[in-house]
């Protein structure tokens, strides 16, 4: 009898073993390898901005990412919300610059693979977006004419470097903008069309360098990386690349049951999409409709891929010619975005409604109806330990 | 000889070498009064190897028929009305998740003609998420023979997608829809 113990002790040990291995079929092992960072395209160039990869722009840019002269009152940079050392974000529920502003700041890494720009994409490129903040009375409160004088002030020698020379400041307003306040609008009003261009054009360049800067912003590899590469591999995972049970529950609820990599897919876990999940709005805070609104602000800014500061030909315009104008999903859908080191950034949605991986979990579970426009999120039934499961899965992609 | 030691450093388990007094033994019968015991103990494990083999059978050849029941995929197919023959293929043979594409959408009559000048209106989306295309493509050129170029397809994700053709042409009206599976 002995013998036949020592025997079921050998079976149960080969079960144990059996089940104890992370086991995944072809298809998970091919959506898990989908998603990992190694799979990620080098930058594509971007046509529209010629001085995208030009390193004396990203150095411009950088400069000016960080100056806090980039503001109305000298106390608002672009680093004030996007802060170098918070993954470019700043943690709060929503910006804040001069004023407080309505939306979540978005982390940066990676940002130069987005094809929209905002969580409601109402801007079409890096460089148009890098723009937007500068004028922006809640956030840098500047106006184009006062940049372009500061930009010949400070960094003149610079710029023309790059750029080749400025324009003749001669009769130039110091304050001017078609988006500021009465006296700015009237004296951009007052401005002739050659003047007009010429501070645009100055306005375009600051945006360009800066975007070559962000461009410079990538994702780092994470756990999840090492141990997706090790699961392609068939290498056994060593050290901080081997998950715990729990972990790996949650990457096969992540990408199975729970379907959130329908939305959160590829190596930046998003489909750089736009979606009504259902997402609550937050009181006080001005009517936000989200993507429906943004798509004739994107068509109305000067600075889109088919106005007059592109660079290159039209053929870069694919995302604009194409977009999707008008469509009832659009209401309340706002950007997927990336999931790489996002738990260690809450608050979380494009107000920071919730404050916790916990709470993003239980809104996606109960997928509550939308308070306008159709929610494509369903109710799912999820225990609590498979909750815990995803979000510890969610914390590999931030170690 | 792959012993103990062996097996146990191939076990994705490695503390479990050495001390478990709940470890393998080396077995073998030494006397013929064991030799019963370990015939009903090779038929036992016999039975379970045809036990696991069924189950492999069953759980490995399931999803294939479950994919088998899926949407109808093919790239060349008669539209709903019949009054043409329609293909529609990715201009670069590939289709690409989430990135911009052209497709070609070929017309002929029902007597193979090319059809020419053809009105297309296209939409689509899909069907099991409750929303559209994420893209407006559009018919951007003809290239002759009956084909159309399409640009501003994007797949965004995987799964299934559809896309819905209306065709007009001095042919008559027609549509088709062809269903895009990633």
């Amino acid at each position: 009898m002995k013998r036949l113990f020592c025997f079921l002790a050998l079976i149960a040990a080969i079960i144990l073993v059996g089940c104890g291995k992370p086991d995944f079929s072809d298809a998970e092992k091919k959506t898990v390898a989908s998603l990992a960072l190694n799979t990620l395209p080098s930058l594509k160039p971007d046509t529209t901005n010629r001085f995208a990869d030009v390193p004396a722009a990203a150095a411009l840019g950088s400069t000016l990412f960080f100056d806090l002269g980039m503001s109305r009152d000298g106390t608002v940079s672009c680093s004030t919300c996007h802060k170098i050392d918070r993954q470019f974000q700043d943690d709060l529920p929503q910006a804040v610059g001069v004023g407080r502003t309505n939306r979540r700041t978005m982390p940066l890494a990676g940002v130069a693979r987005d094809p929209w720009f905002f969580w409601d994409g109402r801007r079409d490129s890096l460089w148009a977006q890098a723009l937007t903040p500068l004028e922006n009375p809640l956030e840098q409160a500047g106006n184009r004419a006062a940049y372009a004088h500061y930009i010949k002030a400070r960094f003149g020698e610079r710029y023309e470097h790059i750029f080749g020379p400025l324009p003749d400041f001669a009769g130039i307003p110091l304050n001017a903008s078609p988006l500021g306040n009465d006296a700015e609008r009237a004296a951009w009003n007052a401005m002739s069309d050659a003047q007009r261009d010429a501070i645009n054009r100055v306005f375009a360049n600051i945006g360009k360098a800066i975007a070559a800067f962000e461009r410079s912003i990538e994702p780092a590899q994470t756990r999840f990386d090492r141990f997706a590469l090790d699961l392609a591999t068939g290498a056994e995972p060593k050290g901080d690349a081997v998950f715990t049970p729990e972990e790996i529950l949650g990457l096969k609820l992540f990408i199975g049951k729970a379907s959130c990599v329908t939305c959160h897919n590829g190596p930046r876990f998003t489909d750089n999409g736009f979606h009504n999940t259902g997402v609550p709005p937050v009181a006080n805070l001005p009517p936000d409709r989200g993507r429906i609104e943004a798509v004739a602000q994107v068509e109305a800014d000067p600075f889109n891929c088919f106005g007059a500061y592109r660079d290159g030909d039209v053929s870069a315009c694919g995302e604009l010619r194409f977009m999707v104008k008008d469509a009832p999903e659009l209401v309340r859908a706002y950007k997927t975005p990336s999931l790489r080191g996002a738990a260690t950034r809450p608050p979380y949605m494009h107000a920071g409604q919730f404050s916790s991986l916990d709470e993003v979990v239980a809104h996606y579970a109960k997928a509550a109806p939308s308070v306008e426009g159709t929610t494509e999120i369903h109710p799912l039934q999820l225990s609590d330990r498979e909750r815990a499961a995803l979000v510890a899965f969610l914390k590999t992609l931030s170690e | 000889m792959l012993g103990k030691q062996a097996f146990l450093r191939h076990s994705v388990f490695p503390q479990a070498g050495g001390t478990r007094s709940a470890r393998p033994s080396v077995i073998r019968g030494r006397g013929t009064g064991l030799a019963s015991i370990w015939r009903y103990l090779l038929a036992g494990l016999g039975l379970a190897a045809l036990l696991v083999g069924v189950l492999a059978v069953v759980y490995l050849t399931a999803p294939q028929s479950a994919q088998l029941a899926g949407p109808d995929v093919s790239r060349t197919k008669k539209t709903d009305n019949g009054l043409y023959m329609a293909s529609f293929v990715p201009e670069r043979g590939v289709v690409r998740q989430g990135e911009l594409e052209s497709w070609l959408l070929t017309l002929k009559t029902k007597t193979g003609a090319s059809v020419e000048r053809a009105a297309i209106a296209i939409s689509g989306g899909m069907p099991q998420h409750n929303h559209g295309l994420p893209t407006s493509p559009q018919v951007t050129d003809y290239l002759g023979e009956g084909r159309y170029r399409i640009e501003g397809l994007k797949f965004t994700m995987s799964g299934w997608w559809q896309l819905r053709f209306a065709i007009s042409s001095g042919a008559g009206s027609d549509t088709v829809l062809f269903n895009v599976v990633l």
